[in-house]
C-alpha cells in the first residue's frame, strides 16, 4: 500500500504559484527525502501534506484515504519542524505527552509509550527539564521523541539538521537512520542539503521552483540525472559543466563532467590552470581555469601539485553527459 | 570574575539615579503614611518628623473605621478592579489573537480601528456613557463601572498583546494543531502562557487608573452602596474643613491592596520572562 501519494497538488499564494502539478508516491516503509534550493516550496509542500495548508488543487492521500478535508490531528501523521517548535513551559515529558492526552490516552499506555521513546533517543535523565535547559542537540531529540509517541503512520521531517553543528548533524542524520530502520515507519524528509539526501534516501524527489525535476533512487539520479539542474545539484563537489564546443567547434551542447570522472593526462584535450589545491588526505581537490571556465578535479590520494600550475585534463568518454541549451539530458 | 560583572562608574551612576528616583518616587507615600499616624496638629506643624510618643495618633484609623462604611468601599474597589483586569486580558487577548493569528478582510483596518481608542480619552463620551446606564439601569452598580473600564482598557490591551503574540512562532502553533489541540486550547494552553509577561504588563498599567479613578464612580455609581474607596475618602475632604487624618489614613489603606495586586502581577511578570524562549 502506498503510505501518501499526492496527485496533481498546485499551491498559490494569490497569484504567485509556489508549486505546480506535483505527483510523489511514498510506498510503505520509504524513506523519501524532497531536495531543492531554498525557496523551491519544500516546506510548504510538507504543511501540505500534514494538513497546515490547503492544497489549491490536487489530492493528498494518506494509507489509502484522501484526506483532503481531514485535520491534522486526524491524519495520523506526526512532524519534526525545523524550529523544533517545543513547548518552552512544558517539560521535555509535557512536551510528549500532550498529543497523547489530547488522545484521550491511559495512563499506562502514556507512560510506557514515553519510556520506549526516550529510551530510543536517550532521553531518560531529561524527562524533567524544560527546553530552555535543554542544548540542541537535546532539542532536537526531544522533537524526534514527541513524534515518536504519537505513532504515526508517516513521519515530515522539516530540515531537522539544519540548526545543529556539523558533527552534531552527521550524528543525528545516523540515529534518524537508524530510527528508520528500527520503526519501519514511512517518513517524508525534507532538506536542501544534498549529502543528508543522499546518505539518507531510499528514495529522492529532486524540487526546484515548485516543479518536480527528478525523481529516483540517490545512485539513479546521481548516475542518470535527466537534466542539468539535477546534474549539478547532487554530488559534492558538484558537476563542472562546459561548453561542448571547446572539444568540437560546431558542438553546441554543453559538457557535464564530475570531478572524479576527470583525470591528468599529458595528452587531454583540455588544458587548465591550477588556481588552487585542497589537500584533504584521502582526497586531493583541484580548483583548475580551462579558459575563462572553473573546473573542479577530484584525485584520490594525496598529490603534489602546486597553484598556476598548467595541467592537461582528459576524462572519461562514458561517464561524460550532455545537455541541451535547455538543460535537458540528451546523451 | 571581574569581567562578568563589570562594576564600574557606569554602574555607580545608573544604581545612583535608580535610587534618587526611587526616593524622589517614594516620598510622598512616605509622608502620606507617617502622618497618617500623627495628631492633627503635629501634621502641620512639623511635616516630616516621624511620629513619636507625643504626636502619635490613631485617631485617623479610627474616624476612617467608624465612618463611612470603608470594608464595603475596599470590596467595591476590589469587585471592580478585579473583574475589569480579568476582562480586559480576556477579551484583550483573545481579540490580540484574532488580530495576529488569522488572515481575514479588513484585519489590518480593524487593529487600527481598536488601536484608536488609545488615544482618543473615554471620558469624552461621558454623556453618552451616562445616558446608555440610566437607559440600561445600570447606575450606581459595579457593573456599570466595570463595564467602563474594561472598554477603557481594551484597546492598549489589544494593541500590546497582538504585537507579542506576533513573536510566537508559527510553527509552534503549527505543531500544537499537529497535536491534536483544538484553537481554543492552542489559545488558553500555548500562546496564553507564553505572552504572560505581556499580561502582566497589561495588568499592571491598567490597574492603577482604575484603582484611583473618582470620575466614573462619582457618576455612575456614587450611591453608598457602590462607592469605590477613592469616592468614599472624599466625604473627610470638605469645602471648609478637610479631616487630613482621616483623608491620610484612608489613603494608607488604599495603597495596601493595589500594592498586594502588583507583587502579584510582577511576580509573573519577572517568572515569564526567565522560563525560556524556543531556540
Ligand atoms: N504564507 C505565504 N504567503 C506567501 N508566500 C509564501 C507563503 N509561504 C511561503 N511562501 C512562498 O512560497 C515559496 C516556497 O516557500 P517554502 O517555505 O515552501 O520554501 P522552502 O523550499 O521550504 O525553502 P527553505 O529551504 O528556505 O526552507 C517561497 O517563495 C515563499 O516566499
Ligand atoms: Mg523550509
Amino acid at each position: 500500500m502506498t503510505a501518501l501519494s499526492l496527485t496533481g497538488v498546485h499551491k498559490s499564494f494569490g497569484s504567485v504559484e509556489v508549486l505546480r502539478d506535483i505527483n510523489i508516491d511514498v510506498e510503505e516503509g520509504e524513506l523519501v527525502v524532497f531536495v531543492g534550493p531554498s525557496g523551491c516550496g519544500k516546506s510548504t509542500l510538507l504543511r501540505i501534506i500534514a494538513g497546515l495548508e490547503d492544497a489549491t488543487e490536487g489530492d493528498v492521500n494518506i494509507a489509502g484515504q484522501t484526506v483532503n478535508h481531514v485535520p491534522p490531528s486526524k491524519r495520523g501523521i506526526a512532524m519534526v519542524f525545523q524550529s523544533y517548535a517545543l513547548y518552552p513551559h512544558l517539560n521535555v515529558r509535557g512536551n510528549m505527552t500532550l498529543a497523547l492526552k489530547q488522545q484521550k490516552q491511559s495512563k499506562q499506555e502514556i507512560s510506557a509509550r514515553v519510556a520506549e521513546a526516550s529510551r530510543m533517543l536517550d532521553l531518560h535523565d531529561y524527562l524533567d527539564r524544560y527546553p530552555s535547559e535543554l542544548s540542541g542537540g537535546q532539542r532536537q531529540r526531544v522533537a524526534i521523541g514527541r513524534a515518536i509517541v504519537r505513532q504515526p503512520k508517516l513521519f515530515l521531517f522539516d530540515e531537522p539538521l539544519s540548526n545543529l553543528d556539523a558533527a552534531l548533524r552527521v550524528n543525528t542524520r545516523i540515529e534518524i537512520a537508524n530510527l528508520h530502520k528500527q520503526l519501519s515507519t514511512s517518513m517524508v524528509y525534507v532538506t536542501h542539503d544534498q549529502t543528508e539526501a543522499m546518505t539518507l534516501a531510499d528514495k529522492i524527489v529532486v524540487l526546484r521552483d515548485g516543479r518536480v525535476e527528478q525523481t529516483g533512487s540517490p545512485m539513479e539520479l546521481y548516475n542518470n540525472p535527466q537534466n542539468q539542474f539535477v546534474a549539478g545539484f547532487l554530488g559534492s563537489p558538484s558537476m563542472n559543466f562546459l561548453p561542448a564546443s571547446l572539444l568540437d567547434q560546431s558542438d553546441p551542447r554543453t559538457l557535464g563532467l564530475r570531478p572524479e570522472d576527470i583525470t591528468i593526462e599529458a595528452n587531454g584535450p583540455f588544458t587548465a590552470v591550477v588556481q588552487h589545491v585542497e589537500h584533504l588526505g584521502g582526497d586531493t581537490n583541484l580548483i583548475t581555469r580551462i579558459g575563462q571556465h572553473q573546473t573542479t578535479v577530484r584525485l584520490f590520494g594525496q598529490h603534489d601539485i602546486k597553484d598556476s600550475q598548467e595541467v592537461n585534463l582528459g576524462f572519461l568518454k562514458d561517464k561524460a553527459y550532455y545537455f541541451d541549451n535547455d538543460g535537458r539530458r540528451v546523451s | 570574575m571581574e569581567k562578568s560583572r563589570p562594576f564600574n562608574a557606569n554602574m555607580l551612576l545608573m544604581h545612583g539615579a535608580l535610587v534618587v528616583y526611587m526616593i524622589i518616587a517614594l516620598f510622598p507615600v512616605f509622608v502620606i503614611v507617617i502622618n497618617s499616624f500623627k495628631k492633627r496638629k503635629s501634621i502641620f506643624r512639623e511635616p516630616l518628623a516621624l511620629p513619636d510618643a507625643d504626636s502619635f495618633s490613631l485617631i485617623g484609623y479610627e474616624t476612617v473605621i467608624k465612618q463611612g462604611d470603608f470594608p464595603l468601599y475596599f470590596q467595591n474597589s476590589m469587585i471592580v478592579t478585579v473583574t475589569s483586569l480579568f476582562f480586559i486580558l480576556l477579551f484583550g487577548a483573545m481579540a490580540a489573537y484574532a488580530l495576529s493569528e488569522y488572515r481575514f478582510p479588513g484585519n489590518k483596518w480593524m487593529g487600527l480601528y481598536l488601536a484608536l481608542g488609545i488615544m482618543i480619552p473615554i471620558r469624552i463620551g461621558t454623556v453618552a456613557i451616562l445616558e446608555l446606564m440610566v437607559s440600561t439601569g445600570l447606575v450606581n452598580t459595579l457593573t456599570a463601572l466595570i463595564l467602563v473600564y474594561t472598554a477603557q482598557g481594551l484597546p492598549l490591551a489589544v494593541f500590546i498583546l497582538s504585537e507579542f503574540m506576533h513573536q510566537i512562532s508559527a510553527d509552534l502553533k503549527n505543531a500544537a494543531r499537529v497535536d491534536g489541540l483544538s484553537e481554543y486550547k492552542i489559545f488558553f494552553r500555548i500562546v496564553l502562557p507564553l505572552v504572560r509577561p505581556a499580561l502582566a504588563t497589561v495588568a499592571v498599567f491598567n490597574m492603577i487608573p482604575i484603582w484611583n479613578d473618582l470620575w466614573f464612580p462619582l457618576i455612575l455609581a456614587p450611591g453608598e452602596e457602590t462607592k469605590t474607596l477613592t469616592l468614599g475618602s472624599q466625604i473627610f475632604i470638605g469645602q471648609y474643613v478637610t479631616n487630613w487624618n482621616a483623608v491620610l489614613a484612608a489613603l494608607s489603606l488604599a495603597i495596601l491592596p493595589a500594592l498586594f495586586l502588583y507583587a502579584i502581577f510582577s511576580r509573573q511578570l519577572i517568572r515569564g520572562l526567565t522560563s525560556g524562549a524556543v531556540k
